[in-house]
């Protein structure tokens, strides 16, 4: 059987030459992967393509041994692929409870609405604490809880994040890596970016180091994070 | 939850009290003097209510409402004109055939006019209305250009004379009312909410927004010309600069700013405080028209003290006076004005 999802040689840019320079890479169903690499390796990139958001120019990109070169980032999306920003997503000015209930906008039976709209209340209580409060009275970490509470109302296959610590103070983004770390060990397949390469490999079942647009380094998460070479290069000189 | 069922349980008393006086209230006070204050203001609630459902719930602003309004008043006009109508109640029933066919501007106008976001959407809606007003005056032969239209004078008067109109605007804002708060609720009301905080996002989570605003916006002008429908028939006699007088477009806009924009009791009240306040002034200060000094001073005041407008600032006054006493202090905020 072949990766749940899988990367061979691909090559994919802005314009201005290729970023991604023949990128090989396989995400495993159940598990949490973990991208890390300097700025510019690429990182958000892979997600771009993953999403659809970006062509790759060379390469097959296969998604449970379907290809998925040249969908649209809606049909993506319907394969089961959801992604959660960088930046942040909510509405602002509506509730925590009208910003998850848009998560299955394109869902119309009523009933999975409300079952899984249930699920995520049970994962994530501030959903169901604060529903009629405005999202933008949020903290920035609740913020990005509700956003993937939003991102679990389609039930995705893969849930792709990128950055979700970006811009947090060190205890919220505790609560975010936690967070993140359970929804996998509650078996969802994640594929997280991550720019705080030690925080993210520390949760990471599989860890993927980057650079250049290619890998350098992929492993079990702890080993990658107690490599030597990678904690000097990119983990600070305590690793 | 206890507080919460009390609280449901007064706002629903509240309506029902608030209905009744409504419908009683020619019984009650039926000198022609009032019900033309009541007249004017039902229709206004009505107005704004129909307004605040492209306006309020999707951000995008008309000042060409207007536009709408008078078409709705002239093809009932024509209608009567055209068809024999004789005055008395049968008219009233003509009164959906205006909404129609201003649905049917409303989608060609929106089609286009929609294509455009912020300031440009807003200069789109006036120019359409001042589009519409050269129309109705240089379409002689059909509108009566600068000479007017006439309706069937009603053959009722005395101080039954307002009544039926009066009722009649009743129903329209009810029917507006009934569905902006379905909208409200529904999971379309949720589209076009997220519309109003972000387009792009909304589209970016499945939200068909392109349908959506134009929906909203047809659904916005069929009651507006129902209402000019209903107020053609009621002054008897209509001229371009009367019925498509921007005026009234920024009266809707201002009264829903007032009450709360994007709720559903905000414009009800706006236009509550706003209409009555004008015709004192009108009837008191002649044709001076001094309310136009009010509606700019009431204008400044919301923007600088009540940006949110009344009902979403006192909602959040509650809250906060909720949260400092008693138990219910962890009790979560309501963010949704009513």
């Amino acid at each position: 059987m072949g990766a749940f999802l899988e990367l061979v040689g691909v090559r994919a840019g802005y314009g201005g030459g290729d970023i991604l320079q023949g990128l090989d890479l396989s995400v495993e169903e159940g598990s949490l992967t973990c991208i890390v690499g300097p700025n510019g390796a690429g990182k958000s990139t892979v997600l771009r393509v993953v999403s659809g958001l970006l062509r790759p120019t060379a390469g097959t990109v296969q998604f449970r041994g379907e290809s998925l070169a040249g969908r649209s980032p809606r049909a993506i999306l319907g394969r089961g692929i959801v992604q959660v920003p960088q930046e942040r997503s909510l509405f602002p000015t509506m509730t925590v409870w009208e910003n998850v209930r848009l998560g299955a906008f394109t869902v119309h039976d009523r009933s999975l609405v409300a079952k899984r709209m249930a699920a995520v209340c049970e994962t994530f209580p501030i959903v169901a604490e604060r529903r009629h409060e405005p999202a933008a009275s949020l903290s920035g970490g609740q913020q990005k809880i509700v956003e993937f509470a939003r991102a679990l109302m389609l039930d995705p296959s893969l849930l792709i994040l990128d950055e979700p610590s970006m811009g947090l103070d060190p205890k919220t983004r505790s609560l975010v890596f936690n967070t993140v770390r359970d929804m996998n060990k509650a078996g969802r397949t994640l594929l997280l970016v991550e720019q705080n390469a030690r925080s993210g490999l520390g949760i990471a079942t599989h860890g993927v180091v980057m650079e250049t647009g290619r890998v350098r380094l992929q492993g079990p998460g702890q080993e990658v994070l107690d490599n030597p070479e990678i904690g000097r290069l990119y983990l600070g000189a305590t690793a | 939850m206890r507080l919460l069922r009390q609280a449901n349980n007064l706002k629903v008393s509240g309506i029902v009290v608030l209905f009744a006086i409504a419908l009683a209230l020619p019984a009650i006070s039926p000198d022609p003097a009032t019900t033309n204050i009541a007249v004017f203001t039902m229709m206004y609630i009505g107005l704004a209510t129909a307004w605040n459902i492209m306006g309020g719930y999707t951000g995008y602003i008309s000042l060409g409402h207007a536009g709408f309004f008078g078409f709705g008043s002239y093809t009932l006009g024509l209608l009567l004109a055209h068809l024999g109508i004789k005055a008395g109640y049968t008219p009233f029933l003509f009164v959906p055939l205006a909404g129609l066919a201003t649905a049917v501007l409303a989608l060609a106008i929106g089609w286009f006019a929609l294509r455009t976001r912020a300031a440009t959407f807003v200069i789109v809606t006036i120019a359409f209305m001042f589009m519409l007003q050269l129309l109705a005056e240089n379409l002689v032969g059909l509108t009566g250009g600068g000479g007017g239209l006439s309706f069937p004078v009603p053959p009722w008067g005395g101080d039954y004379f307002n009544t039926p109109y009066y009722y009649a605007m009743l129903a329209l804002a009810t029917l507006g009312l009934a569905i902006s708060w379905r909208i409200r609720r529904s999971k379309f009301g949720l589209g076009l909410l997220a519309i109003r905080d972000d387009e792009d996002k909304a589209l970016a989570v499945g939200v068909p927004t392109r349908a959506f605003k134009l929906t909203a916006f047809v659904v916005s002008a069929t009651l507006v010309g129902m209402i000019g429908g209903v107020y053609g028939y009621y002054v008897t006699y209509i001229y371009p600069q009367f019925v498509v007088d921007p005026l009234i477009g920024i009266s809707m806009v201002l009264m829903v700013f007032l009450g709360g924009l994007g709720t559903i009791s905000g414009p009800v009240l706006g236009a509550l405080i706003l209409e009555p306040a004008q015709l004192w002034l009108a009837y008191n200060f002649g044709a001076s028209r001094l309310y136009l000094v009010m509606y700019a001073a009431v204008f400044l005041g919301v923007i600088l003290l009540l940006p949110r407008g009344i009902v979403p600032s006192l909602v959040e006054l509650v809250e906060r006076w909720r949260a400092r006493t008693g138990p219910s202090a962890s009790a979560p905020s309501k963010a949704v004005a009513p």
